[in-house]
């Protein structure tokens, strides 16, 4: 894949397997490859079980990746000692799905913004407190709640909450895995848009992990496709939409309820039959094999390579011409 | 007030006020509701969490723990009888074999220690009377209909063995097996993937055409209800601020909440990187719901009056009604902001 100057994370063949004992592995990530570029965002969508949380996690380090690599800024996340993995870890940070689960209930707001401050040394005293303020009003919080407590707060406020501590130690990527999904629908918009803004005033870059369609489609300048492990396809956001070339993603597109009666009921669904398959020691071959209605013979032994289709378009599929 | 057509008229509830006790005091989770459901069509009940569209739902069937739940006012009145006024006892003979629901999770609601089979004669034999081998005959019947593949085979299995898409397939059969004139259907897809979504939202429409079920779906998602319902009721902090039919509520909304629902998701089809629209602020507290209008703190065209007085019905067509003070003759004209931006 093309990588310009401004290119900030590439991940290569990346592969996380998890040893689930009997001598039986999850191939949660396949072997997959895709870059993101300084100030964009990347959607990163799929199915429950797909992989996409672990690529999200694996990024950012949280866990060790079986194979590939990860390269952040130049340096190849995998191989850092412990001085440079913490510079990284302030660089790389995360928003996670659970807003309940994600916040320590015995710490005060204060405290788990200014965790990541004290452990990078940035601010002391003071100047700690000034910046947990601010980074309070950044998210649409205000100063009087930095001495409560996480259940003090509903689910679009903690959401707000995880996102000034993913802020607080001046990040430049931020791995957004699922930030709304927990979150009701007049609240999705609220963080949506706060994300959008803090991309715009601070230059960040997202891989926004969603199941979410529409909202997916709505933030990112990019959008990457994974089934069962494997990234499928991956094009700029408008053409997948307008010309899905895969036939998972044609499903996964007409699967998707358009909130317009008349559009909805002359709308011709793809409904895939069946469910997704374990991917614990998966077939070989291409992953959609099994749910495919174009399946050939050669879909059942060859896993198809991931090739640039159109322009920026990148499809794995051996139907596809 | 709509003529209601006493012969096709299946459920009517009406006034309908739920409560729960709890140490902080006593939470209003529905606070006047009226709807009512015909039969063979489906009703959609759309908000947000909290807004009392399950407790509504859980209301109809009984299943709310009393205590600390009760029924403080109002009637449910299913095919001319109060369900409001049965007893447990009684409301065993309505479960299951007249009104049948399906949970959002369906991992959890199913019992893990029984085959699906089983699960699905209990009803049957129960209801209908019949004799075990009848049932089993009738359970891989249902299995079959609600599309699994090999019932006699997953009639013999345990939920574990099952995947999510096909658990709330079972949920569907044992809701179904019966021939229920109701079904309720709570949050039905909510836990599933969207291309499991739709086919769930597929076979629940096929099977309404094939068994003449009525369905109340409730649901958060637009999206689902634009494909399956007739008409939808949008409930907002324990009240229906708006129902009509889904042409009247997706074409011609008329409360500022109902605008907001769907002027704050995205949608697919629309090629628009405008900013969302989202709907500010928290939905209120119900332990001392506001006065007036429980939306009137989040909403963009709020009035005096809304924050003093809970807003009358006021009748747009016969079908289509809404609770808001925008309506009444005094108030200032407001355009809805979905007719500008031109996205119908």
């Amino acid at each position: 894949m093309a990588e310009d100057k401004n290119t900030l994370l590439v991940a290569r063949d990346l592969k996380k397997y998890f040893d689930i004992g009997r001598g039986q592995v999850v191939k949660a990530v396949d072997g997959i490859s895709f870059s993101i570029k300084e100030g964009e965002t990347l959607g990163l969508v799929g199915e429950s079980g797909c992989g996409k949380s672990t690529v999200g996690r694996t990024i950012v380090g949280l866990y060790d990746a079986t194979d590939g690599e990860v390269i952040f800024d130049g340096m190849n996340v995998g191989e850092l000692d412990k001085k440079e993995k913490k510079h990284f870890t302030r660089k790389a940070q995360m928003i996670f799905q659970d807003p309940y689960a994600s916040l320590n209930p015995r710490m005060t707001i204060t405290d788990i913004i200014g965790e990541g401050i004290d452990i990078h040394e940035l601010y002391e005293g003071k100047e700690r407190q000034k910046r947990i303020y601010d980074l309070l009003e950044v998210v649409g919080l205000s100063r009087e709640h930095a001495s409560r407590f996480p259940h003090e707060f509903s689910g679009g406020q903690r959401q707000r909450i995880g996102i000034a501590r993913a802020l607080a130690i001046e990040p430049r990527f931020i791995v957004c895995d699922e930030p709304i999904s927990a979150l009701d629908v007049s609240i999705q918009a609220q963080v949506v848009n706060l994300l959008e803004d803090l991309q715009d005033d601070l230059g960040l870059t997202y891989l926004f992990i969603a199941h979410d369609l529409s909202m997916v489609k709505h933030i990112s300048d990019r959008i990457a496709v994974m089934y069962l492990g494997a990234m499928v396809e991956l094009a700029d956001s408008h053409d997948l939409y307008e010309q899905p070339l895969h036939p998972y993603t044609q499903a996964l597109l007409s699967a998707v309820p358009i909130p317009d009666p008349d559009i909805e009921k002359s709308r011709q669904r793809i409904i895939l039959e069946g469910d997704v398959p374990s991917p614990i020691n998966p077939p070989p071959g291409c992953k959609f094999q099994g749910r495919c209605k174009y399946v050939q013979p050669i879909c059942r032994e060859v896993a198809p390579e991931f090739k640039e289709k159109g322009k920026n378009h990148f499809v794995a599929c051996h139907v596809v011409k | 007030m709509e003529k209601l057509n006493k012969d096709k008229l299946l459920l009517e509830v009406k006034d309908l006020h739920v409560s729960f006790d709890t140490y902080a005091g006593e939470v209003k989770a529905v606070r006047g509701v009226n709807f009512h459901v015909n039969r063979g069509e489906t009703l959609a009940i759309v908000g947000e969490s909290g807004c009392g569209k399950s407790v509504t739902a859980q209301t109809i069937m009984q299943l709310i723990p009393m205590p600390p739940g009760k029924i403080k006012k109002g009637s449910i009145i299913f095919d001319g009888n109060d369900l409001a006024k049965y007893s447990d006892k009684k409301m065993e003979s309505v479960r299951g074999k007249e009104i049948s629901m399906v949970f959002q999770d369906p991992m959890t609601s199913l019992n893990p220690t029984m085959k699906v089979g089983k699960q699905i004669m209990e009803g049957l034999i129960k209801h209908q009377k019949m004799s075990k081998e009848e049932a089993k005959k009738r359970a891989v019947e249902m299995l079959k209909l609600v599309g699994l593949p090999t019932p006699e085979k997953r009639a013999e299995q345990y939920p574990h063995e099952f995947s999510g898409g096909m658990r709330q397939r079972a949920m569907i059969a044992i809701a179904l097996a019966c021939n229920p004139k109701l079904l309720i259907a709570d949050e039905p897809t909510t836990a599933l993937d969207v291309t499991i979504q739709a086919q769930i939202i597929e076979l629940m429409k096929d099977l309404q055409i094939k068994l003449d079920t009525a369905i109340i779906l409730i649901t958060h998602d637009l999206g689902v209800v634009a494909k399956i319902s007739d008409r939808i009721a949008v409930m907002y902090a324990g009240v229906i601020v708006e129902s009509g039919t889904s042409n009247e509520i997706f074409y011609k909304p008329k409360h500022p909440y109902t605008w907001g629902l769907l002027k704050s998701v995205p949608r697919l089809d629309l090629e628009r990187k405008e900013r969302l629209l989202p709907i500010y602020g928290t939905p209120p507290d119900l332990f001392s719901p506001p006065a007036g209008c429980p939306f009137a703190a989040r909403c963009d065209y709020a009035m005096k009056i809304c924050k003093e007085k809970y807003p009358q019905k006021f009748g747009i067509t016969d079908t289509h009604h809404v609770h808001c003070w925008l309506q009444h003759e005094m108030a200032p004209e407001v355009k809805h902001p979905l007719a500008e931006g031109g996205t119908n």
